[in-house]
């Protein structure tokens, strides 16, 4: 399967150049962007492992992209994701959110099915990669020292 | 006894200014609006006024100042012929004060009057006695050939009082997981007709192939082909299939529009054991049952869906009715955290003007006058959360750079017939949808002309997305161009050129 979170799933994976432009994007609206990478991507997982700090002081796109390179190098097989933040009134909360690297093979997501009384039926979705410990999950990204 | 006094008081004709000797103001019989003290033109609003602006369309030979003095009598204290009980209370301070009569810019014989109401005339967080006030009497009121509430002005002491949006744009996006981009819908259709099984299979290919959300139509209740549960079953396995295939939030409004407040919360009860993240009322299980549902889902972490099935009764014609504007405040007020709100390019009502200022009513937090927006009044809107619009009903792949340039990032463009439509199959019209998005936000961020590259955009990503290039040809000159019935009177003054 491939994962479709974020803003552009659907499109083919960014190119640096591509990335660098939306980097900038955010960086004219005032706001901080932030890199994190998991390789828990269940859709409830709302907290992924932050590569440092947001970037609030860090305005030069080629900057950001450095950050980016360092993450991604680091996790070449984990899912890392770009992310902007918007402090400004009303809205206070995350404005972009895309994926930059994803892992080479994506097992996906088993739907579990509990079946209860009057035809209910409990349903939990379980990442497969998830069985195994955490740095083990994709591509034996353990063994690369990560 | 003669009940309706045709004669007045030869000292009360004389002038139309207000009668202040107390003797004559409440001697038994009629008097003038305006004599009565509902006309008060040197009237200076206070911060913490209800303020409406109507437009009204006098009876021959009644004039504006009249009316509109009529108008705040009739929705304030006032009844047909004086009353010495007025003398009981303060009478001067409940009076509504009609304050300033404009005419309508290019329309003789139209008005805009400009009308402040006391904040202890209504009750507290309640939409339905401000609205008992407002619209209760007054639109039938023989002297006036027309009355539309064009604008209102909710004070922010009055505004604390409700509880606002359920969940709010902000929330509703953080619970998604979902950012940067426009949401995606599609109504369910056949509209009616469909079984459990077989609506809850639209439901998910639509949300497989890219979707967001899927929507049940406003008259999908719990009819003799689909009752209710079977329908809310079936949607959740398509929902939860959908995720699980995808690694994404999704969900489908389920409606729980019903006969009764007991019959609403028991389905909504229902969604939310069933893990929905949503669920869908519609505006004709009127303002109280709004507002009851929106507590409920403040309560149970459920966003609360609005379509506004009914509206166009009431909000399409300029003479008579109501605004859409007002309606979206009333709603950003009773608490839901969806409204449809006009598409501008789609096959409903929506000049783009007028479009845009009911967007701004649902999702800024502080909305300045706009004439030219309708908006007639600033409008502080206290930290209310704001309201996600929707924009559904005649809209395809083809026009998104329209949609984006006209709408914005906060709304949710719904693809009904344009996803389920689609020559290959509902999944690959959700597909279609998801990429032209995509794509276009991609182009405007990195900084392209997408109003006029927009076209450009899209035949560029169909040459590798296929269910994109299917939608393109077979939607390309479905435009729905005609005039609008409601547009704003106020134009931009052009500036002399240099």
């Amino acid at each position: 399967m491939r994962l479709t979170q974020g803003q552009f799933s659907f499109l083919p994976d960014l190119t640096d150049e591509e990335i660098t432009k939306q980097v900038q994007y955010a960086l004219d609206q005032g706001w901080a962007v932030a890199v994190e990478f998991t390789d828990d991507p269940h859709p409830r997982n709302s907290y992924w492992t932050m590569w440092g700090n947001p970037m609030f002081d860090l305005r030069d796109a080629k900057g950001v992209m450095m950050e980016i390179d360092a993450c991604r190098t680091a996790h070449p097989e984990q899912y890392v994701k770009v992310l902007a933040f918007d402090s400004s009134y009303g809205f206070e909360t995350v404005r972009m959110s895309y994926l930059i690297n994803r892992p080479a093979v994506e097992p996906g997501f088993e739907l579990l099915r509990s079946e209860g009384p009057g035809r209910r039926i409990g349903y939990t979705v379980r990442s497969y990669a998830t069985g195994r410990p955490s740095g083990e999950r994709y591509g034996g990204e353990a063994r690369h020292g990560a | 006894m003669n009940y309706v006094s045709t004669t007045l008081p030869t000292d009360r004709t004389a002038a139309d200014g207000v009668v202040s000797d107390p003797k004559a103001r409440y001697r038994p019989g009629v008097l003038k609006y305006r004599q009565m003290g509902y006309w008060e033109p040197d009237y200076q609003p206070k911060d913490t006024d209800v303020l409406a602006v109507f437009r009204i369309t006098p009876q021959d030979g009644v004039d504006p100042e009249e009316a509109a003095a009529a108008v705040a009598g009739e929705s304030s204290t006032a009844t047909w012929t004086v009353v010495w009980t007025d003398r009981l209370t303060d009478c001067e301070r409940y009076r509504a004060k009609a304050f300033r009569v404009d005419p309508v810019p290019g329309t003789p014989g139209q008005y805009f009057a400009y009308i402040a109401y006391e904040l202890d005339l209504f009750e507290e967080g309640s939409i339905a006695n401000l609205t008992a006030s407002i619209i209760g009497n007054v639109f039938g009121f023989k002297p006036l050939k027309g009355l539309r509430l064009e604008d209102m002005r909710i004070p922010v002491a009055y505004l604390k009082t409700f509880q606002g949006p359920a969940t709010g744009i902000v929330v509703e996006r953080e619970r998604l997981s979902n950012f940067g981009r426009p949401l995606l819908g599609a109504t369910m259709k056949p509209k009616l007709g469909l079984s459990g099984r077989n609506y809850g299979r639209v439901v998910y290919e639509a949300l497989k192939g890219g979707l967001d959300f899927t929507k049940d139509d406003e008259n999908i209740n719990s009819q003799p082909f689909m009752h209710w549960r079977d329908r809310f079953l079936y949607c959740m396995e398509g929902v939860n299939r959908a995720i699980a295939e995808t690694g994404e939030i999704k969900g489908t409004y389920l409606n729980v529009t019903a006969a009764t407040m007991e019959d609403m919360y028991e389905r909504a009860e229902f969604a939310k054991e069933l893990g929905s993240v949503i669920i869908m009322i519609d505006l004709v299980i009127g303002y109280t049952a709004i507002q009851s549902m929106a507590k409920w889902a403040r309560r149970n972490d459920m966003i609360l869906h609005l379509h506004r099935a009914g509206h166009s009764t009431y909000t399409r014609q300029k003479s008579h009715g109501v605004s859409f504007r007002v309606i979206a405040k009333w709603m950003r007020m009773a608490g839901v955290d969806h409204i449809h709100a006009g598409t501008v390019v789609g096959k409903l009502e929506g000049d783009p003007n007028v479009i845009r200022g009911i967007y701004d009513t649902c999702r800024e937090t502080h909305v300045p006058q706009n004439l030219q927006h309708g908006i007639f009044f600033d409008q502080p809107w206290a930290g209310l959360k704001r309201v996600m619009p929707v924009a559904s009903g005649g809209i395809h792949a083809g026009q998104m750079h329209q949609l984006l340039t006209y709408l914005g990032e906060d709304v949710i463009l719904q693809f009904g017939g344009g996803t389920i439509g689609h020559p290959d199959g509902i999944q690959a019209g959700a597909t279609a949808n998801r990429v032209a998005l995509e794509v276009m936000v991609k182009a405007r961020n990195e900084g392209r002309d997408i109003w006029n590259e927009g076209p450009e955009i899209l035949r560029d990503a169909a040459r590798w997305c296929a269910p994109l290039r299917a939608a393109l040809d077979t939607w390309k000159d479905v435009t729905f161009d005609y005039a609008s019935t409601d547009s704003v009177d106020y134009v931009p003054t052009p500036t002399a050129a240099m």
